[in-house]
């Protein structure tokens, strides 16, 4: 990325470069960027504006089973269910992908062949990433080698809370270099990070190093995805693009459960970076039951009648 | 958060009218209500109206919409306002009644009875409040009202023993031409749907609502649009007497306006039209057969129903289900081998 080289090249060149750079970003107004999320989830999106951020939320999800329980057989109905995610109505369009285990990419893989519906995979050690890293990028090829489009990878919350900021840059580099052709999404569990500016110094850390996506959370922990959290990195984002020209996508995964939540969300990177990001190479919804929320919801609108959870598949 | 705004709207709304309609009101309403301030004469006592809310989910909304309508009693003076309910608000009891389904159709039905019992224990306790109110409502004289609602406290009552008496009264075993025991057993149906009668807004309420959650169903309650207000209240008892929030969900407003949404959501189980009017009762019971909900119909016009009278079984069994089950004997045939 001669961009980066150019723009930035001098920050990554060592552990207190790269502190002097992610402290001198300018700190956050927490209280500004609360009420401006929360401002813009007021927002009221009706009829056809309605219908097409619903379809436009449900290409945008990973659907997701991250549990001990998972077997073949559900992986093989999720993905299913990613494909023709209402089979009484075709014009439902299918989810952007699938996201398991590293076991269970080959599964999903075959089931999910040729349809443009991706295998995203989570790696090094998800959800605590606490691995040597000969460990994570092991289960980093494993996972590319079986199939996986895309790697969601979490940092070392441990290394970036007690600042060795190099660490966890050379880590996610290293992830990057391992995972190849497949996209990286880097997970900053921001839950754990603390304070907002913790979370806008992960983002450009994560950028900085490559990450094709940031992504919020894990979904394993008490706070996932807010609306001010993924406010902050999309400003991030935003940001990055103007210093150097890369675009980078944004992932918020965890607690988006209802369809006005996404649409809430979808509000916020339309206001915010743009209509670039509107699209499912750009923006992801980490969700499961968000998506018999938006089905429920499209039936409405086509109806005209409230659906119930009888009409939609129970994973 | 995004509440606030429309909160705000909702007490504008609410001030304004109380000042434009207190103000006709006002003279009324104190002389009725003239011995709460007698206590130290000469001290003037500012009114403390009461806010009418919604009973969704345990707790006490105000519409979604903000919308409030004048509530009268039968001589035309103004009472309180009451919420009026969107379908959105309706769409919301609905989920709430089903996420309370699995926990009250669970109970074991000498639990449903205990807690039925204790509505009418809390009742009893706030007889003059109900009194007063159904007076208001009605225009009945305060004999008459202390009659009506004495005789719903004793409706939650005789539902209180029902609920585990229906089981043997419509169910038990079925005689089969094989070695099976076949026993039928009657089951919830789920999410109901009533719309309260009219003209009885405390004494024909109660004998709604009581026999649909009798049973183990959750529902969904359209007070009588002209007199809501001994429906709401109703809601406060119910709050404090065990049940569990959004098995009894009460929305006051326009019948007309909350009932067709209701009549055709796909995750409502059954609709009691009691409170429908004729013309419209069809066109519900229609939207209502496109998923196939048990559908109780509003007594023909000519002979309007008697809520003081025995209220029998009907309602109990409107909305049950009859689960079948074979199992075999042990006695397998000619041999006469058992196990």
């Amino acid at each position: 990325m001669p961009t980066i080289t150019s723009a930035l090249a001098d920050v990554t060149a060592s552990d207190s470069a790269l502190r002097r750079f992610l402290h001198g970003l300018p700190g956050v107004d927490a209280v500004g960027l609360e009420a401006r999320a929360a401002s813009l989830g007021t927002r009221s999106i009706k009829t056809t504006a309605k219908a097409y951020a619903i379809d436009l939320a449900i290409s945008m999800i990973d659907l997701t089973t991250l549990e001990g329980a998972d077997t073949p057989g559900k992986v093989r109905a999720l993905a299913a269910k990613a494909l023709r995610p209402d089979p009484t109505d075709r014009t439902a369009p299918a989810t952007a992908a699938v996201c398991v285990y590293p076991d269970m990419v080959e599964t999903a893989a075959a089931a999910l062949a040729g349809s443009g519906v991706k295998v995203a995979s989570v790696a090094t050690a998800f959800p605590a990433g606490r691995a040597a890293l000969g460990v994570k990028l092991a289960d980093t090829r494993d996972a590319v080698a079986a199939g996986a489009d895309e790697i969601d990878m979490v940092i070392d919350r441990g290394a970036f809370l007690s600042g060795r900021y190099l660490k966890v840059y050379e880590e996610i580099r290293a992830v990057k270099e391992a995972a190849g052709a497949a996209r990286l999404k880097v997970i900053f569990e921001t839950g754990e990070l603390s304070t907002y500016d913790n979370i806008r110094r992960a983002s450009w850390l994560g950028m900085l190093a490559g990450a094709d996506f940031i992504k919020t959370s894990t979904g394993k922990v008490g706070v996932n995805a807010t609306p001010a959290n993924t406010l902050l990195m999309l400003q991030a984002v935003r940001d990055f693009r103007e210093r150097t020209g890369v675009q980078v996508g944004v992932k918020p995964a965890g607690g988006i459960r209802s369809s006005k939540d996404a649409v809430k969300f979808l509000v916020l990177v339309n206001e915010t970076v743009g209509a670039d990001w509107l699209d499912n190479h750009w923006f992801r919804f980490g969700a499961s039951s968000l998506l018999n929320d938006l089905l429920m919801q499209r039936q409405k609108l086509s109806t005209g009648r409230y659906s119930g959870p009888d009409y939609v598949t129970v994973d | 958060m995004s509440d606030t705004p429309r909160e705000k709207t909702a007490k504008t709304a609410k001030t304004a009218k109380t000042a434009k309609t207190a103000e006709t009101s006002r003279t009324a309403e104190t002389s009725k209500k003239k011995p709460a301030s007698d206590a130290e004469p000469g001290r003037a006592r500012l009114s403390v109206f009461k806010t009418y809310k919604l009973y969704v989910g345990g707790k006490f909304p105000r519409s979604e919409s903000g919308r409030v309508y004048e509530v009268t009693d039968s001589a035309g003076t103004w009472l309180a306002n009451a919420p009026q309910s969107s379908r959105k608000d309706a769409r919301d009891a609905v989920v709430a009644a089903r996420k309370a389904f699995g926990g009250w159709s669970g109970a074991t039905a000498y639990n449903r009875g205990q807690v039925l019992y204790r509505i009418a224990e809390m009742l009893e306790g706030r007889r003059e409040q109900f009194v007063a109110e159904v007076a208001d409502a009605e225009g009945l004289s305060p004999e008459r009202a202390g009659a009506v609602v004495d005789a719903a406290v004793d409706r939650w009552v005789w539902y209180a023993g029902w609920t585990d008496k229906i089981a043997q009264v419509i169910g038990g075993a079925n005689p089969v031409a094989g070695p099976y025991f076949n026993l039928s057993t009657p089951e919830p149906a789920g999410v109901v749907a009533v719309l309260a009668p009219q003209e009885s807004s405390f004494l024909g309420l109660v004998s709604v609502i009581a026999p649909v959650i009798a049973t183990g169903c959750t529902t969904v309650v359209v007070a009588s649009e002209k007199a809501p207000l001994p429906a709401l209240s109703l809601g406060e008892v119910l709050a404090t007497s065990d049940l569990p929030g959004g098995v009894v969900n009460i929305l006051s407003g326009r019948t007309a306006e909350l009932a067709a949404p209701l009549a055709a959501h796909q995750d409502v189980n059954g609709i009691d039209l009691t409170g429908a009017d004729e013309g419209t009762a069809k066109d519900l019971e229609t939207a209502a057969a496109d998923n196939l909900k048990r559908v109780l119909r509003p007594s023909p016009a000519g002979a309007p129903a008697d809520w003081s009278a025995d209220p029998g079984t009907r309602r109990l069994t409107a909305f049950l289900e009859t689960k079948t089950v074979w199992h075999p004997t042990g006695s397998l045939g000619a041999s006469g081998s058992g196990y």
